[in-house]
């Protein structure tokens, strides 16, 4: 007992009190209260002073349970709340338009479902009664999740206000909602490559969504107009939409582009996909064939090669090539198409579309020359533009003359349509290559350009070109009043070890109107086949070339280009009067 | 017979503490208000047909409570006194059983299944430790030739020990906190606060690594984003959605969406529907009923209904103060049922015992409280 350290004098002292006899006999209450001492009275104030230590503890402890209720009731708690908290985290993304003011994409507040599994009480009655909801709901997968141990399931994401309404309804426990926001695209599949997708963190992963991405969360998040007109962006998907149904092509690419401001009005990629939905796109539907593809464009590339041959000196309209029969080099042997076994002029090289009289073009000005033109052209990088999908060019590893010679009618080399289309637009922008853009252009902005052939030599290519349309391979492409000027081309799909000649890349780069150009366009058709009414051909003149006809004969009016009244048999006169200072003997 | 009858309840009325009698049939039929209010939700969410299901229940608890209350109250001390250690002996007979015959919720057997009425015998466990545990102070500290201190630590070992087999971490820290509250009062030294102090700590820490929900809740409660905070969230949304005059009678949400709104939440519920007003005046209830009790066990000259008045008093104070902490987020979540409010017939029964008891030592006889506080 002496190790007990407890308040031994009380004890002890009263334990050596004497009672009286009779309080011993007395009730415990009765005793206590005859012993009214000072010792008793020292223990109770003892305790009294500790009563208020306690007191004074459990004062402060309702204190500040009054404090905190005040607080959370009057001025919101910071951890109040958590939607409230989640809402001004969520993420604020500036909507996409178009040059007019349409909308592409918008971020709206949606509903998402999730289970509490601990709080559902039947997981496969609660399973069954949501699909009765939301239709495409796996029940048993379901069943399964609402099953488990976890206190946090996601049902669906992103619900409509009806499906949430209808969900509320069934008023089943454990169920809950948060808000999300989504990004949603009411054009759906008609901007889809140029609006791209966002993840579900709103991060931008593809096309205008991911180019400017930065300014789209800047701020309170940025609007951002693209450059797109949706109204010229309906109609070149339309026909190209048509192009590909009628020639069951694999895909295809339409591009249409201001040749002084280098905005991109409209930029079409079929398949496509929705961009609501991106997981759901079919394979290659996510591929941008005007940015992302390269392609080996074939004799487009004859109007570079006449541009830079006219531009170096080495040619002139004057100039004529042997093209009596096929040209052997590096043990290659370039043939024609259209064989005219013939002396040809070098408009006759380009209206024809001669592989060997293109050749022997770019032999004289030599490797050297074509490749710095090329690059002028920023046809061996890949196409600055914003878009980050923009792909680099295929080049050949040595730039031998067998490769002069291919590359002068677009082959052993591949670039993407945008960069194609960016380049033929300088011919027509008076030898000044300007950047593709998919932002608009203010009226007053000034464009930097840079000259990369001089006024006469695009004048020239165009010249060639407007001809090409009147009387060559072009011809279908023609829209009556439009002027349209251009150049086929058709490229056989590398395979192994050659080409197919089954396998064709068809395509029409354009630009119009050709006494004043405003726009490029390009349509381009990934393995076209020939039908009856094209003779079974496949080439771009017969199947691109009919697209952009149709194209420019829609999209003028829209895009405000004046009709030019003049007969098209008169003006085919004057150009081929301006061509064609002297017959060549 | 009659005239004894009526003359004992005079002598009931004059004698017993009507401030505290009156602040804790307050509190019942506040619970009893917030019940109408929560009842709805909840059958609604167990699928009971009767809306008011919860209601009814808690009505038939209150009245069987208040009239078990005013029996225990009519008692004189020894008699209390009696009944507590006999309650204390008969909880812990069934709490050694409990593994036995009682039934598994939420991974802890706590509960005696009788018909549709569950009894937890750790809920009376709480005041017959608290009033056996001063008598045995006092008596030691009288100078009887017990070993009391002894004998009272023993049994609060076994409490405690009974407590974890089942196991209930937060029962046995309030029992704690009451049993050392009394401990305290009766004259502990302090280099025994400060051992006795280290051990709890230690065993709290114990505690922590041994049972993985506390360690969770408490990691949950000092970062939230660690785990679900699901209850929490919904409490404190509610509160500040209550605001300073409340949504409205009927007009609150957290009860469609908490599982145990009527219980552990109902202070939530009551801040939503009624405001800071309900809130404050909930708080300053249980405030002005232990502040009564302090003052009457500070004037009290009998050791024993000293001690037994603080640890009663104490047992109220900390369940309501930990409660309302979780509902207002001021510490880590712990299902804790706020006296007399909270929906739950096993609770309601032992808290009208406590209170029983509580009044029964506060009660005015000759010689219990000193005329005039000296010194």
């Amino acid at each position: 007992m002496r190790l007990w350290p407890f308040r031994k004098q009380v004890s002890a002292k009263s334990r050596s009190v004497a009672l009286p006899p009779l309080a011993e006999a007395a009730p415990a209450d009765m005793s206590r209260l005859l012993r009214i001492e000072s010792d008793e009275t020292k223990a109770l104030d003892a305790a009294r002073s500790r009563l208020r230590v306690m007191g004074l503890s459990l004062a402060v402890g309702f204190a500040l349970l009054g404090a905190r209720a005040i607080d959370i009731a009057v001025l919101g708690s910071a951890d109040a709340a958590p939607s409230q908290r989640q809402a001004q985290q969520a993420i604020v993304r500036g909507d996409l338009f178009d040059r007019t003011g349409q909308v592409l994409a918008t971020t709206l507040e949606t509903h998402s479902l999730y289970a509490d599994p601990s709080l559902v009480w039947d997981a496969r009655e609660t399973a069954e009664a949501l699909a009765g909801v939301l239709p495409d709901i796996d029940v048993d997968s379901l069943t399964e999740d609402l099953g488990g141990r976890g206190r946090f399931v996601w049902v669906r994401r992103n619900l409509t206000p009806r499906q949430r309404q209808a969900v509320f309804s069934l008023g089943l426990p454990g169920l809950g909602f948060r808000m999300e926001p989504r990004r949603v695209y009411p054009r759906g599949r008609l901007a889809s490559h140029i609006v791209g997708y966002t993840d579900r963190d709103l991060q931008g992963l593809a096309g205008a969504e991911r180019a400017f991405d930065g300014s789209l969360l800047a701020g309170d998040g940025r609007p951002v107009a693209l450059s797109i007109d949706m109204t010229v962006q309906f109609h070149v998907a339309e026909v190209l939409a048509a192009s590909v149904a009628e020639f069951q092509a694999e895909a295809a690419t339409g591009i249409v582009m201001d040749v002084r401001t280098g905005e991109i009005v409209s930029m079409v990629s079929l398949p496509d996909f929705d961009p609501n939905r991106p997981s759901d796109a079919t394979p290659g539907g996510r591929l941008n064939r005007a940015a992302q593809s390269v392609y080996e464009m074939g004799s487009t590339f004859k109007a570079f090669t006449v541009a830079m041959a006219l531009e170096n000196g080495t040619a002139t309209l004057e100039s004529g090539y042997d093209a009596t029969g096929p040209l052997q080099i590096g043990g290659y042997q370039i043939n024609d198409y259209h064989a005219e076994n013939r002396r040809l002029s070098l408009t006759e090289v380009f209206t024809h579309s001669s592989n060997i009289g293109s050749s022997l073009i770019a032999l004289d000005a030599g490797a050297e020359a074509q490749r710095g033109f090329l690059g002028d052209l920023r046809l061996l990088e890949r196409a600055p533009i914003e878009l980050a999908e923009s792909a680099d060019p295929l080049l050949p590893r040595n730039w031998g003359p067998t490769e002069t010679a291919t590359i002068s009618y677009g082959h052993g080399i591949a670039v993407s349509p945008i960069a194609t289309i960016a380049a033929f637009a300088a011919i027509a922008n008076d030898g000044v290559y300007v950047r593709p853009t998919l932002l608009p252009v203010a009226a007053d902005e000034t464009i930097v350009g840079e000259r990369v052939m001089s006024s006469e030599s695009a004048q020239t290519v165009l010249d060639l070109m407007r001809e090409n349309v009147l009387d060559g391979s072009g011809g279908y492409a023609d829209a009556p009043g439009f002027q349209v000027a251009g150049k086929t081309g058709t490229a056989e799909k590398p395979t192994r070890g050659g080409y197919d000649s089954s396998r064709l890349i068809s395509s029409f780069s354009a630009v119009f109107p050709y006494d004043d150009p405003q726009y490029a366009i390009l349509v381009l058709l990934d393995e076209p086949h020939g039908t009856e009414s094209t003779y079974g051909y496949a080439t771009g003149g017969w199947t691109a070339a009919p697209a952009v006809g149709e194209i420019v004969s829609r999209i003028a009016p829209i895009l405000g280009v004046q009709r030019a009244e003049d007969e098209t048999g008169e003006r085919a006169a004057l150009v081929r009067a301006a061509l064609m200072p002297e017959m060549i003997p | 017979m009659i005239q004894d009858l009526s003359r004992g309840l005079a002598t009931w009325w004059r004698g017993v503490d009507r401030t505290l009698l009156v602040i804790i049939l307050a509190l019942i039929v506040i619970g009893l208000v917030l019940a109408m209010a929560a009842s709805p939700a909840m059958t609604d969410r167990l699928g009971i047909e009767d809306p008011f299901y919860f209601l009814y229940r808690q009505s038939a608890f209150a009245l069987l409570g208040v009239i078990g209350m005013l029996g225990i109250s009519a008692l004189n001390p020894k008699g209390a006194r009696r009944l507590a250690v006999l309650a204390l002996l008969g909880a812990l007979a069934l709490m050694m059983v409990l593994p036995l015959i009682g039934y598994e919720v939420k991974g802890a057997t706590r509960w005696i299944r009788i018909g549709s009425f569950g009894l937890q015998p750790s809920e009376f466990l709480k005041p017959a430790l608290i009033v056996t545990a001063a008598w045995l102070f006092a008596e030691e500290q009288r100078g009887a030739p017990i070993p009391g201190r002894v004998i009272a630590f023993g049994l609060y070992i076994l409490s405690i020990g009974l407590l974890m087999i089942q196991p209930d971490f937060g029962q046995s820290v309030l029992l704690t906190l009451c049993f050392g509250g009394v401990f305290f009062a009766s004259g502990l030294s302090w280099i025994w606060v400060a051992v006795l102090s280290s051990l709890a700590a230690a065993g709290s820490t114990l505690a922590y690594f041994t049972f993985p929900h506390v360690a969770s809740r408490v990691q949950r409660f000092i970062d939230p984003e660690s785990g679900d905070t699901y209850q929490i969230d919904r409490a404190m949304e509610a509160i500040s959605h209550g605001g300073i005059a409340g949504a409205g009678p009927g007009e609150g949400e957290v009860k469609n969406f908490l599982p145990d709104a009527h219980t552990d939440f109902i202070f939530a519920v009551a801040a939503e529907e009624f405001g800071l007003m309900a809130s404050l005046a909930i708080i300053g209830l249980f405030a002005l009923l232990v502040a009564r009790a302090w003052t009457q066990a500070m004037r009290l000259q009998d050791s024993f209904a000293q001690l037994a008045v603080t640890g009663l008093a104490l047992q109220f104070a900390l369940q309501a103060l930990v409660n309302i902490g979780v509902n207002l987020n001021l510490i880590p979540p712990k299902g804790m049922t706020l006296p007399f409010v909270s929906y739950g017939g096993s609770s309601m029964l032992a808290l009208a015992f406590g209170a029983g008891l509580l009044l029964a030592f506060t009660r005015r006889r000759p010689g219990a409280y000193a005329l005039r506080h000296t010194s």
